[in-house]
């Protein structure tokens, strides 16, 4: 949209798109642990050394990606791109970052089989290590994001019975979704009428 | 058939996938790990290998489910092409939403980002990640990870708190801390 006059548009254009796609496929090979590992260097290509977008609106946009659901890695490359090159351009930018990874697991998933790790002893015996190594990478979030959300004894009760029926496998009270739905709705209604009583307060002051 | 269950599994997940990567975690193992197409242990693999790959832990399990998904289902003779396209149809559902979501509701969503829905739902919705994360952990704690003899769950048990506690109190990246597990377990069993 920013396209100046005199520049040769459809190479230029192209030019861009191809950047997009190459600088996208690095962020998607080298950054390791996605998620917030991958914000930094997606801001250190977008913002420092690309320079097509300024600090502050990559930060509006990585703020937007945050409150959308669904892959935030993914969800900052279609900001980026879309607001780059429109719906191409986020398309362009979102397959780049899948692209490496994609083919990266495919090749383990097609050799390195559920069979193929059982009936190999070494691999057996070095995955029984890994897989208890796995739950407390799972565990370790738990506690700093309880800690970051200042989670206390009034409200930890909110992730002790949603982890222990989710972990119950009964019927619909086990699906994760329900809990989401009910967390973002009870928020919203608390927050008004926490608001609603402030107002009121303020109100009858005067 | 299983890819449009696939599909519509992997939409909930875009669509519902707050909180990060460890979140969506829950929902993979509701969505797919419940219904009996990849079991714990090949759940917890997948974790492990996501960690030690490049890029965001919802796409790699989409990757790996979508292919094995398939393949365990047709059994052992099924062309690897099956998986494949399971691969792909899983990979490109995941994201899905967030094209539609960052396109279309994003305006919405940048303009209320201070009003009172916005930030009530984001209040209530963390202690509710913090559930889900940890529910994944619970459902992880089992006889497929830990065996179901003492002297399998004894040293399971000592990796968990001795990775737990290393990576909570050191700087130790955590892939190192998997291939070291991954040693130990070499070594015990």
């Amino acid at each position: 949209m920013e396209q100046s006059d005199n520049q040769p548009i459809d190479t230029a254009q192209r030019h861009l798109l191809w950047r997009l796609f190459t600088v996208f496929v690095k962020i998607g090979a080298f950054t390791f642990g996605g998620g917030w590992a991958m914000i930094s260097i997606i801001q250190r290509e977008v913002v420092d050394n690309q320079k097509w977008i300024a600090k502050d609106e990559f930060l509006d946009l990585l703020a937007l990606a945050q409150s959308l659901p669904g892959i935030l890695a993914v969800n900052i490359s279609v900001a980026v791109g879309d607001r780059l090159r429109g719906r191409v351009g986020s398309v362009v930018a979102a397959c780049g970052t899948i692209l490496p990874c994609f083919f990266i697991i495919l090749a383990i998933a097609v050799f390195l089989t559920p069979e193929t790790i059982i009936q190999n002893p070494t691999l057996n015996a070095i995955f029984k290590g890994i897989r208890p190594a796995v739950v407390a990478l799972i565990i370790t979030p738990v506690i700093t994001s309880a800690r970051a959300a200042h989670i206390g004894w009034r409200t930890a009760w909110i992730p002790v019975v949603v982890a222990a029926l989710i972990w119950s496998k009964w019927p619909v009270v086990s699906n994760p979704i329900i809990f989401i739905v009910l967390g973002g709705l009870v928020g919203w209604l608390q927050l008004r009428h926490v608001r609603r009583k402030l107002a009121a307060q303020e109100g009858g002051d005067q | 058939m299983i890819y449009l269950r696939l599909i519509w599994s992997y939409l909930k997940i875009g669509f519902f996938g707050f909180g990060g990567g460890y979140a969506m975690l829950s929902l993979v193992q509701n969505e797919i790990v419940g219904p009996g197409w990849i079991t714990d242990k090949t759940f917890t693999d997948i974790v492990a290998i996501s960690q030690m790959t490049p890029g965001p832990i919802g796409i790699n399990s989409a990757t790996y489910i979508g292919y094995t998904a398939p393949m365990q289902a047709f059994g052992p003779d099924a062309s690897p092409l099956w998986g494949l396209l399971g691969s792909i149809i899983c990979t490109l559902v995941v994201i899905i939403p967030s094209f539609l979501l960052v396109r279309y509701a994003g305006r919405f969503v940048s303009r209320h980002r201070q009003s009172v829905a916005i930030e009530g739902i984001f209040r209530g919705l963390r202690p509710v990640v913090i559930g889900l994360i940890a529910s994944a952990a619970l459902i992880l704690m089992n006889s497929e990870n830990y065996g179901s003899i003492p002297s399998e769950i004894i040293p399971s048990a000592l990796i968990t708190l001795g990775v737990l506690l290393l990576n909570l109190f050191t700087r130790i990246h955590p892939i190192l801390l998997i291939c070291a597990a991954g040693l130990a377990g070499y070594l015990i069993f």
